[in-house]
């Protein structure tokens, strides 16, 4: 199988043999997932025919749980156990929470991210949207007819690593296996772009629910490079209903209202924004437990001048992105709008002032990054056809780097730079015979790590004892391709080593998502333990014939020994998945994967070879 | 027996060892080998040529941003030729060069204060073309008439030149939000 597509990277060997992969536009408000049939890339519909499925759960005292529309309606006579817009906590503690007086959330300040008080225990912001993705994933596998091979879940560009790491954690949590972490812009820009041909330079502007984005990228001959992405993770239309909530309140003169009176008036308030898009004058009218009534009407004009700066607050994010990619607002060809609340004209209106041309409309700004999703997904999943030979080349949107001494960051890869990306910087001893360093990782421009988020932190154990500054501690962040930062440390002269992976400041540890899929599995019963066991078959057989297609094709780059070892480990992997022991499967899978390792290096390095067209093969090997 | 993963960018882009570089062709190497080696074309594939997909793409964009900008080029060539140009620490300049730099820096920070946008966008015009003064000496001195020595000294000049330039950007950023 990989022999062939060494010529042809990325195109399935077997075109019959499609796989089924979606692509899932997790979404503040609203989530939708999407596939690509015969070659175009559609939504999946629920079974009242929507594509889109209200990003709310509700958590019921008899232990079970409503996702979606039936879960929206709940929400003002159960508020406490109905989260809604909870990817705004994704990734975050508590003091990072906008708004909090207005949810009417019970939030319990665990280490890391927040978790909500349910009728059900404390549920983590990763549980609840994992509830969002297995029903979509149960939409998909239900219309497709199948299991899911994998799935591509987008995220804000303007994520940072705790937030991607929660988004990816619950994703597993929800059983998907994620082929990408996608940037939603980026996977705007693929629908947009392999639809309309289009060539040159585009901004995308994506004013969704909850978040921000803005991503300027090179549309040529099949490559959509981003050239730099900026953004807020925290503004979206909700902070439209917020306002006008807070001037709702205000003109009617009454009290910060109960839970229920809250999301009620919210609600009204979402509506009449809403309205407004289409009529010049909204109603908000609502009757609150106390009797009261509030009945108010808002002009257009009145909405748009008490939300001017939250338009004016994008418009930031939008110079800063076209700073970094060195263009004008003048350079940019068209400029892509995405989410929902590009829906409201002030907003509109505000681009097109800034750009100096009207906005591209022309695509349906709810579904553009789930179809978009789906194409890559198509792609990644080994669907690619011929004519779908296009190359993503994304960035990561903020800085990364380590403290430095007096509590300052010092930066170690910059903002936008292109993924995947790797850099090295070396540190030494301070004292005499010292033998451990302590890192703290950060993300973030600011100058101080206080104004940073922190990351992870870990320790480098064991340096031999030497003067101060004759160790040499070599710190090494790699970025791949889903954005996700991992740091290793390693001090050279005695290659004593400490990694992270960057996960244990904000994700979750990989105990605490065993603990949850075991507990998903007490529910689920045998069925999911069946589907576990036939997940590593599928794995294990996939991984078989992978080999035996390599071995077949470039077996002669083996020594006669390392070819028996890959054979045994082969045996024994077939014995394995023949059984129905899923953990005997899973250590075949893994020794099959280290014992290959080197093999696979080598014929990695011979396709390169044989990419360097006209370049002598002994100039390389050095 | 395999490719040494960090060695020569330029044999990897196919291209001469010199300053002087031809953009086009680097940028057109640069989308042929992503096309090769992205993660993306090897994500259904296992892990280990998962992972080594990873460390080549990484590779090349490594690569890649070092051939595009003159200081990480010349910075580049220099190493590559074993001059240690002691980047970091021989800040031994001449006091002229010093004198402008003060002026510049001076300047910045006037107009930062001032917030006065559109000064800080004139100094960056002049800055900008104070650096191509710079790199077209630095073309002279790896490629025409090759003095190692005197481009590690040029380079460094460059590397003040980069800082105030990013010292503008920042300003500039602090007045907008
Ligand atoms: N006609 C309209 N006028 C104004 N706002 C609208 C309109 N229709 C939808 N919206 C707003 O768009 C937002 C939802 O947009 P969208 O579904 O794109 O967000 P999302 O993808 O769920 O969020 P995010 O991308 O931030 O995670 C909501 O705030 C909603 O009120
Ligand atoms: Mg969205």
């Amino acid at each position: 199988m990989a022999l062939l597509q060494l010529s042809e990277p990325g195109m399935s060997a077997e075109p019959h043999q499609h796989r089924l992969a979606v692509g899932i536009d997790l979404g503040t408000t609203n989530s939708l997932v999407a596939t690509v049939r015969n070659g175009i890339s559609v939504c999946l519909n629920d079974a009242d025919g929507r594509a889109m499925l209200p990003s709310v759960v509700r958590y019921l005292a008899d232990g079970g749980v409503v996702v979606g529309r039936e879960a929206m309606q709940a929400q003002s006579i159960d508020p406490r156990n109905t989260i809604t817009s909870v990817k705004r906590f994704m990734g975050r503690g508590l003091k990072d929470v906008t708004h909090i007086e207005s949810t009417p959330y019970d939030f319990v300040d665990a280490p890391g991210m927040v978790r909500l008080r349910t009728v059900q225990g404390p549920k983590s912001p990763v549980e609840v949207s994992a509830e969002i993705l297995k029903n979509l994933r149960q939409r998909a596998e239900a219309s497709l007819g199948g299991e899911l091979t994998g799935a591509v879940i987008t995220v804000p560009a303007y994520f940072d690593d705790a937030q991607r790491q929660a988004t990816k954690d619950a994703a597993g949590l929800a059983g998907l296996n994620v082929l990408r972490l996608l940037n939603e812009p980026t996977a705007a820009a693929i629908a947009y772009g392999l639809d309309n041909a289009a060539e040159g330079v585009y901004a995308v502007y994506d004013l969704g629910g909850g978040t921000f984005d803005i991503s300027i990228l090179r549309l040529t001959r099949g490559v959509f490079e981003v050239l730099a992405t900026n953004g807020d993770a925290a503004l979206g239309g909700d902070d439209f209903d917020h306002r006008l909530f807070c001037w709702s309140l205000d003109q009617a003169r009454i009290q910060p209202p109960s839970a229920q009176d809250l999301r009620r008036l919210l609600a009204r308030s979402r509506e009449a924004k809403e309205l407004l898009s289409h009529a010049s004058e909204a109603p908000i009218v609502c009757k609150l437990g106390s009797g009261e009534e509030v009945n108010l009407t808002v002009g257009r004009d009145e909405f748009a001048s008490i939300t001017d700066n939250l338009v004016r607050k994008t418009l930031a994010p939008v110079r800063k992105a076209l700073r970094d990619a060195g263009l004008r607002a003048e350079d940019i060809k068209g400029v892509v709008m995405v989410g929902g609340a590009t829906r409201m004209p002030h907003v509109q209106k505000a681009v097109a002032d800034f750009f100096g041309q009207e906005p591209l409309t022309n695509l349906d700004p709810d579904k553009v990054v789930a179809l978009g999703a789906a194409k890559q997904a198509n792609a990644l999943a080994g669907n690619r056809s011929a004519d779908e030979d296009w190359l993503l080349l994304d960035v990561i949107p903020l800085s990364l780097g380590l403290e430095t001494m007096g509590g300052l960051a010092e930066k170690v890869i910059p903002r936008n730079s292109t993924i995947p990306v790797a850099r090295a910087q070396e540190f030494t001893t301070y004292k005499d015979g010292q033998t451990a360093m302590a890192f703290h990782v950060v993300q973030g421009e600011r100058e101080l790590v206080s104004d940073c988020r922190s990351l992870a932190r870990f320790e480098l154990r064991g340096i031999p004892p030497m003067v101060a500054g004759a160790a040499r501690i070599r710190v090494t962040f790699q970025v791949d391709a889903d954005g996700l930062l991992s740091v290793a440390a390693r001090e050279m002269s005695s290659g004593v080593e400490a990694s992270v992976t960057v996960k244990p400041s904000y994700g979750l540890t990989d105990d605490e998502i065993a603990e949850m899929l075991k507990s998903g599995f007490d529910h689920a019963g045998d069925d999911m333990g069946a589907r576990a066991l036939r997940e590593q078959q599928v794995d294990g057989e996939r991984l078989a014939e992978a080999t035996r297609h390599a071995l077949a094709a470039d077996g002669e780059l083996l020594e006669p020994a390392a070819r028996e070892k890959i054979e045994g480990l082969l045996g024994e992997l077939d014995a394995a998945v023949a059984g129905s022991d899923v953990g005997k499967i899973k250590q075949a899978l893994t020794a099959l994967n280290r014992g290959t390792e080197d093999f696979a290096a080598a014929r990695m390095d011979k396709s390169i070879r044989s990419a360097l067209a006209g370049q002598k093969i002994d100039q390389l090997e050095v | 027996m395999s490719i040494d993963l960090h060695k020569d960018y330029f044999a990897l882009f196919e291209l001469p060892r010199s300053y002087r570089i031809d953009r086009e062709a680097l940028e057109r190497r640069y989308l042929q080998l992503q096309q090769q080696v992205h993660p993306d074309r090897h994500a259904h594939l296992p892990d280990a040529e998962r992972r080594r997909a990873l460390q080549w793409a990484t590779r090349v964009n490594e690569g890649f941003q070092t051939l595009r900008r003159s200081l990480a080029r010349a910075r580049y060539l220099l190493d590559l030729a074993g001059v240690d140009a002691a980047l970091e620490t021989n800040t031994a300049m001449s006091p002229e060069f010093l004198m402008e730099q003060m002026e510049w820096r001076e300047a910045v920070s006037e107009a930062h204060q001032a917030g006065d946008v559109d000064e800080l966008e004139h100094l960056h015009r002049r800055l900008r073309s104070a650096a191509l003064t710079v790199e077209d000496e630095l073309a002279v001195l790896f490629d025409d008439r090759p003095d190692l020595d005197a481009a590690a000294e040029t380079v460094r000049r460059l590397m003040f030149l980069e800082k105030l330039d990013q010292e503008i950007d920042e300003a500039l950023a602090a007045l907008e939000s």
